[in-house]
Parts: C-alpha cells; structure tokens; sequence
C-alpha cells in the first residue's frame, strides 16, 4: 500500500463524515481499501495516530479513530 | 469528619463481608492525615469525593461518570481508560479519574519490593486505589489525573520494569496460572508461552487491531485456575494422552484413611470415613473408573482430563507423562449477552519453544476475524454466526470427532458438494437399473 495515497483517502473520508461523525471504527477504514489486508489497513492507522493526524478514543472495550482535535471529545476532556 | 455524608454507602459496610466502603474510608483518612509526607500529585481529597459522588449517584440512581476518551500515552493505543465526572464543581478530586491497566507478573508472582513500589507510586501520582486480578486478570489502577499519565508510565517501565496491559480493540494482558512453577498438575509451562506470545504479539497488545476485544488465558491443567475456558477468546489449557498414572499403595491409603482426601481440603467438618466408590469412582463424568477387589483402574480411552479423581486423591493419581495442550476457541463473559464456553480446536499439541505451531493457529484465526468480524463482534459470535466450519476452513483444521459433541444431533461439520463422489445430483436412470420405484 502506498502509504502517502491512503493517508490522503483516509483523511478525505474523515472529512467528508466530519458533518456527522467525528469518530470511526477501524472496519470503516477497511472498507476503503478493499484490496488490501485489514493488517496493513491497521498499520497504516495506527501509524497516522504516532505521526499525530489521527486519535484514539477508546471506551475501554473498544478503539475508535478520530482526526486530531475533532469533535467534541477534545474540548470536554479539558485537553485544549 | 468526612468530607462527605455518605448514609447509604455507609449501611453498605453493614454485612458481614469486608466493604469496599471501609476500604475507601480508610485510604481517604490515611490521604487525609498524609503521615508519611507524600507530595500528593493528584487531589489530596481524591477518595473522599469518590465517596460523594458514588453517595450522590446512589441517592439519584444515576451515574456521574463519562467512561472513556481520548486519553493514552504516547505509542500506545491501549492500557489507559479515560474517566469523567459530569459534576466537577460538587466533585473536584474525581474530576479526573481515569484508570490505567499495567501487565501483571506472569502467574501473579511478585516480590514485596515491586508491591511497595507500586503502590507508593499509586499514592504519589494517583488516588492509592487498586483492582488487583479482577475480570481483567491485570493490575487496574482506579483514578488519577491526564498530566500523570506519562509520569506513571515512565516510572514503570523505566523503574519498575512492567509495562502498560491492554484496553479496547487490543489484544489484552495475557493471564497464565502459577503454573510448574509450584503445581504439579501443570501439563505445560504457562508462563513460558504466556510471556513468549506476549513479546511476540506487542503491536496487538499496545496498538488496536481487531474489530474488538481479544483474549488469552493460560491454564496448566484442566482445573483451569485462570478460568480460559469460560472467559477467554482462545484457551489453552494442559492435558495429556497416556494414562493417568496410578499409584496403588497410596490409593489404599487413601481407602484405609491414611491419607485424607482432597489434599486435607473441606476438613472444617467430619464427613464421614473416605469412600472411594462414592467421592470418586461414581463422580466421573464418564465411567471410565473401576474399583473392583481393591485395584483402581481407568479406561483413558473414556477420560475427558475432568480432573476429579486427582483432586480427590493427588498422592495417588497423577497427569500423563505425554503432555501438550489443548487449545479451545471463543469464549466470553459479558454482562448484557449471556456467557459462552470456549469451543474445542486443538484436541492435542505439543508445547515446544519457539511455539511456531501454536502462533499459526493464532494468526489464521486473527487474519479470518480481522477480515471477517463485525465491529464489537467477539470471536466467539463470529463463530456462531459463520459456523464452526468456518473456523476449521480459515484454520486449515481438518474437522474430527473431538469437534462434535454429539454427531447424530448436532455435528455443525458437514460435507461440501465437492467431497462427496459424484456431488448432489446423480443419473436417476442409472439409478432405476438397481432400484424399482
């Protein structure tokens, strides 16, 4: 996977949801790169949250990924 | 005098068990009258406003709570739980509350000096509140503020050499009984493979990667001390293939009240003089025991490995010498949906380092999961809504008759078109050559 263009289709995908959601399951991103393995999917997210375009939100049970900063989460944890 | 009034908790600590209440209690005076001088990093009233909200919450029957967030240290996507009250201003010391999940010693052993350092770091940088070994299986910390994460964090996996457990779509803190390390029981070394696969599978276990929760649970022998086969999405528990190893002398021992039964357990009371008959050979699931003219023996063909006759008389009966592990898929116990027990995959496999067998099993059935599971769809679900064939196929495991229960009602296993000689359809009159109408 090229790493630069599915950083770019993840990103428009966020963007084009922000009216509605602000954060998303890894199975959403899945669905984006029907071609590849849900393992390289999870590396190529998991790699945006270390270079700090995404974020995790986790309920304990389970993680969901977000853009930086979007939502309301941000806002209401007293973190900006 | 408390910072709050707490009349309905209070009548909790009523009964006869210990209450977490007094617990609560005690640490909010022992923070209160700060004897050992600590620089409180985090509100030094932090249990007492535990206390008010849970009394206020309890008045109201309504939480206070706003469970999860974005909060985590950095590289990790796991082992940190945020946690909110929605009534800060009443409530400033859990205004901030959130837990952190630290890996736990393999088989629980700890030492003192790793004990006091814990939880001097836990009075330092958060409220001194612990959930040791609960349904997770790891060490919860309960409470503490965002600006202590990384702080915390550095100081156990710099100092303490221990490292954060695993929350949300990870793989979660492994959890493995003690094990040979002091059981005999023990068909193979769980704290071996629970620590191998925990290295190996780091990336699963600090960054999410599955559509949900993902657990392994470690257990010796089939008493299952840490419970994998109830709660664990894949189990391994010890067994063997020969025979339970028999030891005459000591089983007239164990008739002749020599030796008292279950290892000296259950003596509060007299039950009675020991019968073998009775406690032993009538209990096994199978019938595969006889006691006749004062010689024991056992059909292992008819063993299930249930563990009763061992436990009844350990000195007498012990594991198989060809020993391995069976590996059973898709257990949990949540609180909303009803409990399932795991399912059984791996009948029999040796334990042998590098584990390379063991680790294939795995990631097959990850890589099927993570391509197959719906979001928070354990692997236990998955398996029911795509068949136990499914599983096989993504496995690569042919199916045999450990994986039914009871083939004439239930096999859940069946032939594809393409196994069977000639397929579905046949040449009816080549049919009517044999048979009349």
């Amino acid at each position: 996977m090229d790493t630069e263009a599915g950083e770019k289709k993840i990103l428009e995908f966020l963007e084009k949801k922000s009216k509605s959601k602000s954060k998303f399951y890894l199975k959403d991103f899945n669905a984006l790169f029907p071609e590849d393995k849900p393992r390289a999917v999870k590396n190529l997210a998991n790699d945006m949250v270390k270079k700090e375009i995404l974020e995790y939100w986790s309920s304990g049970s389970t993680t969901l990924y977000g853009k930086k900063g979007a939502g309301k989460q941000a806002a209401a944890e007293h973190e900006d | 005098m408390a910072k709050h009034a707490t009349p309905l908790l209070d009548q909790l600590e009523s009964g006869p068990w210990p209450s977490f209440v007094s617990d609560l209690k005690q640490e909010a005076e022992v923070r209160a009258k700060n004897e050992k001088g600590v620089e409180y990093q985090i509100p030094q009233d932090v249990c007492d406003d535990l206390l008010g909200v849970m009394e206020l919450s309890f008045k109201q029957g309504r939480t206070h709570w706003k469970h999860g967030g974005i909060v985590g240290v950095f590289g990790y996507g796991g082992g940190v739980i945020g946690r909110y009250c929605d009534q800060p201003e009443m409530f400033p010391g859990v205004a901030h509350f959130h837990t952190m999940r630290i890996n736990q010693p393999g088989g629980k052993f700890y030492n003192t000096k790793f004990l006091r350092e814990l939880c001097d770091l836990w009075d330092l940088r958060g409220s001194g509140l612990t959930n040791m070994h609960g349904s997770t299986g790891d060490i919860v910390l309960l409470g503490t503020t965002t600006p202590q994460l990384e702080e915390i964090f550095h100081t156990i996996t710099h100092d303490m050499n221990q490292d954060l457990g695993g929350s949300g779509s990870n793989l979660r803190t492994p959890a493995d009984c003690i094990g040979a390390a002091r059981c005999e029981y023990a068909c193979y070394d769980t704290q071996a493979l629970c620590y191998d696969l925990t290295m190996e599978y780091q990336d699963e276990l600090h960054r999410p990667a599955f559509p949900y929760k993902f657990k392994f649970k470690f257990d010796g022998c089939p008493n299952c001390c840490v419970a994998s086969i109830a709660r664990s999405d894949m189990s391994f528990i010890g067994t063997w293939k020969d025979d339970i190893r028999i030891d005459e002398k000591a089983v007239a021992a164990y008739v002749g009240g020599e030796i008292p039964p279950n290892a000296g357990a259950h003596s509060g009371r007299d039950w009675g003089k020991f019968n073998i008959v009775k406690e032993v050979i009538d209990l096994c699931p199978t019938k595969c025991m006889r006691y006749e003219g004062g010689k024991l023996s056992i059909n292992t063909k008819e063993c299930t490995r249930c563990m009763h006759c061992i436990n009844v008389m350990p000195q007498a009966l012990r594991i198989g010498n060809d020993r391995g592990v069976s590996i059973l898929v898709g257990a949990k116990a949540p609180i909303l949906d009803g409990a399932q027990m795991g399912s059984l995959l791996v009948p029999f496999i040796k334990v042998e380092e590098p584990y390379d067998e063991i680790k294939e099993v795995i990631e097959a059935i990850w890589d099927w999961w993570m391509e197959e599971g719906k979001n928070r769809e354990r692997l236990g679900e998955l398996i029911k809504r795509q068949g136990f064939q499914k599983l096989l196929e993504a496995t690569g495991i042919k199916p045999m008759p450990q994986h039914v229960k009871e083939p004439r009602s239930n096999p859940y296993i069946f032939w594809k078109e393409e196994e069977v000689d000639g397929g579905w359809q046949r040449d009816i009159n080549e049919f009517r050559k044999h048979h009349q109408r």
